[in-house]
């Protein structure tokens, strides 16, 4: 049997940028293929190639045997591919059988074509086990079932090849798990599927065979039993990497943040924090875990001073700030508070500034920076670059437009900005996010310097590798509640998991 | 060639192609109506330099585009979209001229500061009213400038017919500025330093513009007043996240803008007509958009730009009067293709001539290594 996909020396530049060169892939029909690699790696390009969304500068693409140019993303349904985006293509107010039959309906009128997709639909289900309620709307479901929705959408159209982009990056342990099921199951049927992610253990975990990508290159291929998460890291930076955080235990001081009974709602009325309090010492890293979206933005943004406090109080070194003496980014700045917010593109940065202007943001008002009446530049400039070179920002270049530096650079900007001013709490969101792995072990021996240096540490992240490797005591958020607290001494993956699917600690 | 270079040198090169093409349309309109349009550019020149009494001219409605784009840039730099200089302009304009009315009698040296600050003062509140809207109420400034506009026009109505008016006349005007509050006149400027030129309404004010360009740029790129401004236009949220009110820039720029508008005040009514007039401000305003963007709201460019419609105005004027078959509408034409070109389909040629410029630095690159 010829295999079901050869990808044959691909290469494709975006202006002066190789996003892939002379790349060729072998994936076996009826296994699971893991593509691993660091953001930028060119595994997104690669797969966009296959889907049609770009064409190859030079190279062949063979599906089951036969070359084929695939010009769009229709081509590419038509040869039996499909595909899942990280951000799901669904249409929110319609149901799933909607969204399943959309852009394939069979003739004019509508009705006929739902009633044939419906039957199709509920075979699909059947012979793979991805039970989904047909009528109902896309925006009442979670996360998980969406995702199946969109697996249905492909098989629908007829593929045997999946190709699936990152798709764990917003399920939680066992949502995954349960991900990881469908996947055997459309294996044993007989369907390939292409695994694109950047965790090793989901790699570890389903693939059969796994390819290894690094600078727009394919660097390695292995059977997944013959390798192991150390060799895949390794391949993938060009280096050793340390995957596991080494760090001494915690020696927690005094309260640097205490925070009583915080309500929050938001813009449309809906409460995302209900009734939260918890502390954050000097000296120790708060890890707080939960899906994305079950309040943790909502309540980064009022500690931070983004968003203005509704019910609650927040003690931050000692000073009280209530619903009615409100502080703001400024204020909570000056009482010695620095935040590495969720997203860096869209809050932390100011894209279209240069660096130097980036890494004043929030300090502007700083009287060092500041004459009388004009900004002093070359100060600005000369401080920028020291924290750049400082903190390893590629290039250390202050008057580089903040745009044109990688997602991993953008992040130690930020990072250089608010670890440079020698807050005592430090709030920190996200703080890998698009990051590749070099950068994220630099990152991590940071937040963890900053605590050894005495400093409060409040850690918000979805990587539940992160929040355990990082974290001194472990939050888990539901739903806008703190299901509980786990010591890092007793923490585990799967007591968490537990926690972040909103299961209730048993009364022990 | 550096980033910075290379961006200066493509948005030279695309601005000047725009104006060569809407030059070159209007040249094929000119050919139609059986004008040699060789002979209408050279006369448009002409009539915009070619003797002092056009320069003075030119440069006279040049004050007022300076004013009217920076009015606009400032507010763009905050992501807002001020279509409201005319207004701004009028009842700026209104402040001025009651501070001449009646402070006039005082020395000008007395008079022009407190005008300015009127200006400033009555402009500022035009501006930051639908700035206030905007920000607290979400009004969108779009629309509450134009509406400003309007309000501007039947208020100054109002105030000229029924209050203003100097008693006993039929046109609605006020009565002339006692002679404190004449600015001087450039010819009246240059005749003690033994240049003699015609009389013009060119006048002090055109000195004070180039001035306040200078001032903008100082504020818009080295304060911190200006960073938090720029910073709430390019990215709200980051802006929050900084500690940035959103509301106090929003309102603030608003008011800058106003007060900018305001000056077109100081020149039209100190600087010439000395009296208060209807719609000594008509269309300033507007063009001011088409001169803030055309000179890519930057205050070097915007002094060029304001040129460059000084020139049309002026030069249109002379055409007009020079040649039988093109007439005032032709001049509009004009204009109108120049704003076309060099402001909405500004970006038509942009990649063939950023390809250009690619090719021509790494050209220069590949030169140097051969050197090397």
């Amino acid at each position: 049997m010829s295999p079901a996909i050869e990808l044959i020396g691909i290469s494709k530049h975006f202006g002066p940028v190789q996003a892939n060169r002379d790349v060729s892939l072998t994936v076996q029909a009826g296994t699971i293929h893991g593509i691993i690699g660091e953001n930028g790696a060119g595994k997104s390009t690669l797969m966009s190639i296959l889907y049609g969304f770009y064409q190859a500068d030079a190279g062949e693409i063979r599906v089951q045997g036969q070359p084929l140019k695939i010009h769009s993303a229709h081509d590419a349904i038509e040869s039996g591919i499909g595909m899942v985006h990280q951000h799901f293509m669904l249409v929110d107010t319609f149901t799933v059988l909607e969204n399943v039959v959309l852009g394939v309906e069979s003739g004019f009128q509508l009705d006929r074509s739902l009633e044939e997709a419906r039957q199709e639909l509920l075979r699909l289900e059947r012979e793979y086990r991805l039970e989904v309620d047909a009528d109902a709307l896309i925006q009442k479901l979670p996360v998980g079932l969406q995702q199946r929705v969109e697996i249905l959408k492909a098989l629908y159209r007829g593929a045997d090849i999946l190709i699936l982009d990152e798709p764990t990056g917003v399920l939680t342990p066992q949502e995954a798990d349960d991900l990881f099921r469908i996947l055997s199951e459309l294996r044993s049927q007989g369907k390939t599927v292409i695994l694109i992610t950047h965790k090793l253990r989901e790699i570890m975990a389903i693939t059969d065979h796994v390819s290894v990508m690094r600078q727009g290159e394919m660097v390695a291929h292995r059977p997944t039993s013959e390798t192991n998460q150390e060799e895949l890291a390794e391949l993938m930076v060009g280096r050793k990497v340390l995957l596991r955080v080494d760090k001494a235990p915690a020696t927690p001081g005094e309260p640097v943040l205490v925070v009583e009974n915080l309500r929050v709602w938001d813009d449309s009325g809906v409460e995302r924090v209900k009734d939260v309090s918890f502390e954050v010492r000097a000296g120790e890293i708060i890890g707080v875990a939960g899906v994305s979206g079950n309040g943790q933005t909502e309540l980064l943004e009022v500690l931070t001073g983004i968003r203005p406090l509704q019910q609650g109080q927040l003690r931050l070194n000692g000073t009280a700030i209530t619903p009615e003496a409100h502080a703001d980014g400024a204020r909570m700045r000056e009482l010695g508070l620095a935040h590495v917010p969720e997203d860096r593109q869209r809050m932390g940065l100011v894209t279209a500034f240069e660096a130097a202007e980036n890494i004043i943001l929030g300090y502007h008002r700083d009287p060092k920076y500041n004459g009388r009446i004009e900004m002093d530049r070359t100060r600005i400039v000369e401080e920028s670059s020291a924290e750049m070179t400082a903190y390893d920002v590629r290039p250390p270049n202050p008057l580089l437009r903040s745009s044109l530096f990688s997602g991993g650079n953008q992040q130690k900007l930020v990072v250089a900005r608010e670890m440079a001013r020698d807050p005592s709490l430090l709030v920190v969101g996200q703080p890998t996010r698009g990051v590749d792995i070099g950068a994220i072990e630099f990152i991590h021996r940071r937040i963890i310097a900053m605590r050894d240096a005495g400093k409060g540490v409040l850690l918000v992240s979805v990587e539940l590798d992160e929040i355990l490797s990082l974290s001194d005591r472990i939050l888990v958020m539901f739903n806008g509640q703190l299901m509980g607290e786990i010591p890092e001494a007793e923490a585990d993956e799967r007591a968490i998991g537990l926690l972040m699917a909103g299961v209730q600690q048993e009364a022990a | 060639m550096s980033e910075r270079t290379a961006n200066i040198l493509v948005v030279t090169l695309i601005t000047f192609t725009n104006l060569l093409i809407a030059f070159a349309i209007s040249g094929i309109f000119v050919w139609s109506v059986g004008e040699d349009p060789l002979f209408a550019l050279e006369t448009l020149l002409y009539g915009a330099f070619g003797y002092d009494e056009g320069i003075g001219y030119t440069l006279y409605y040049t004050t007022n585009f300076i004013f009217t784009g920076l009015a606009f840039a400032v507010g763009f730099h905050c992501r807002l979209f001020n279509i409201g200089a005319e207004g701004q302009a009028y009842i700026g304009g209104l402040g001025v001229g009651l501070v001449c009315l009646w402070l006039g009698d005082w020395p000008t040296i007395l008079v022009f500061p407190l005008a300015v600050l009127a200006a400033v003062i009555f402009g500022g509140i035009w501006g930051a009213i639908p700035g206030y809207l905007q920000a607290k109420r979400g009004s969108h400034v779009v629309i509450t400038t134009i509406m400003f506009n309007f309000i501007a026009s039947v208020l100054m109505v109002y105030l000229l017919v029924n209050v203003l008016i100097k008693p006993g006349q039929m046109s609605p005007e006020s009565r002339e500025f006692e002679s404190g509050a004449f600015l001087p006149a450039m010819h009246e400027i240059l005749a003690p330093l033994g240049f003699e030129i015609t009389p013009t309404p060119l006048n002090f004010t055109f000195f004070w513009a180039l001035i306040c360009a200078f001032l903008v740029w100082r504020f818009v790129w080295h304060t911190r007043w200006g960073y938090e401004l720029r910073t709430v236009g390019a990215n709200e949220t980051a802006a929050v996240y900084g500690g940035i009110s959103v509301t106090r820039n929003i309102i603030l720029a608003m008011a800058i803008c106003g007060g900018l508008a305001g000056f077109v005040g100081i020149n039209e009514l100190m600087g010439f007509n000395h009296r208060i007039i209807l719609n000594f401000q008509l269309g300033y305003g507007f063009t001011g958009i088409a001169v803030s963007l055309i000179g890519r709201n930057h205050p070097l460019g915007i002094l060029l730009a304001s040129l460059l419609f000084g020139i049309l105005y002026q030069g249109g004027a002379e055409l007009d009067l020079e040649m039988q078959t093109i007439d005032r509408n032709m001049i509009v034409l004009i204009q109108g293709l120049v704003i076309l070109f060099a402001g909405a389909l500004e970006n038509l040629f942009r990649p063939q001539i950023e390809a250009f410029v690619k090719r021509l630095g790494s050209g220069g690159q590949a030169s140097v290594a051969e050197a090397a």
